[in-house]
């Protein structure tokens, strides 16, 4: 077994986005699919400290504490929205939020 | 040979709580799982060197979200939303697409060819060097994300403020 390199870190990235995006289509809770964007978010920050490892570049790691402050901001204004959203509706399902369908 | 180890095993953690996440039927054990693939990627972090970014990881993702996770699968009554069904009727296409997917980008990862410096680069004191270049050349960018969560901050408050609002509208 030799050693690992960044590319080991970019297909761990990449299953890890993988899962993301079906977690995303597949479940109908919402507090779910939330946890799911989390895992995307989570593997593109894996994308960009692999990169900033295998560059010698402390960018990445910037970048990937940007992301981080985005997501939290993202998930607090997303659970608000979803608890008003259940006091409205009285549902956390995806598929019977559907006042905009005709 | 012990990095070897370590990643493999952080690596474990990441996937297999990410298919927990998305599989199990209660949400709070999706959160649990969660938090045990959030804590890989943690690890994964400090394999890379990344010590600054595993400790935001650990107090951010561990700390913050999750137990806001909890906090709302707590207000929201999900007793009920557990009873029904959990997927899409279409989730074997979906779970299809999302391994075409997979297999794409690995691909696409062994074929391109990345020049990779060889070595680890031996950072003693990552933080530093991060803060250097935060606070220097993305000045303006960490000000702006302040700000971002900031508005995040009222923003969140207000939606949970929402009904009783709207109660005083209805009265006044």
């Amino acid at each position: 077994m030799h050693g690992i390199s960044p590319l080991h870190y970019l297909i761990v990235s990449a299953l890890l986005f993988s899962i993301g995006v079906t977690g995303v289509l597949v479940r109908r809770n919402i507090v779910v699919i939330l946890m799911s964007i989390e895992l995307i978010l989570n593997a593109v920050n894996i994308n960009l400290v692999a990169f900033s490892h295998g560059h010698h570049h402390v960018t990445g790691q910037v970048f990937a504490l940007f992301v981080m402050a985005v997501a939290v901001a993202e998930a607090a204004v997303a659970l608000g929205i979803l608890i008003a959203l259940f006091r409205n509706r009285g549902t956390v399902l995806a598929d019977e939020l559907d006042l905009l369908k005709w | 040979m012990i990095e070897a180890v370590l990643f493999y095993i952080f690596a474990a953690l990441t996937l297999v709580g990410g298919v927990l996440t998305i599989t199990r039927r209660s949400a709070v054990m999706s959160a649990v799982w969660l938090t045990v693939s959030l804590l890989g990627v943690a690890g994964l972090f400090l394999t890379l060197g990344a010590e600054f970014l595993f400790v935001a990881q650990i107090v951010l993702y561990i700390g913050g979200i999750t137990l806001l996770f909890l906090f709302v699968i707590m207000l929201v009554n999900l007793d009920a939303a557990a009873q029904v069904r959990q997927f899409r009727r279409a989730w074997p296409v979906v779970v299809l697409a999302g391994i075409g997917l997979a297999a794409e980008l690995i691909a696409l990862l062994i074929k391109g060819k990345v020049e990779w410096l060889a070595g680890s680069p031996i950072t003693p004191g990552n933080s530093e060097a991060l803060a250097d270049l935060l606070l220097s050349h993305y000045v303006v960018a960490f000000e702006i994300a302040s700000v971002l969560l900031l508005v995040a901050l009222v923003g969140s408050v207000l939606m949970g403020q929402q009904r009783k609002r709207s109660k005083e509208q209805v009265e006044g």
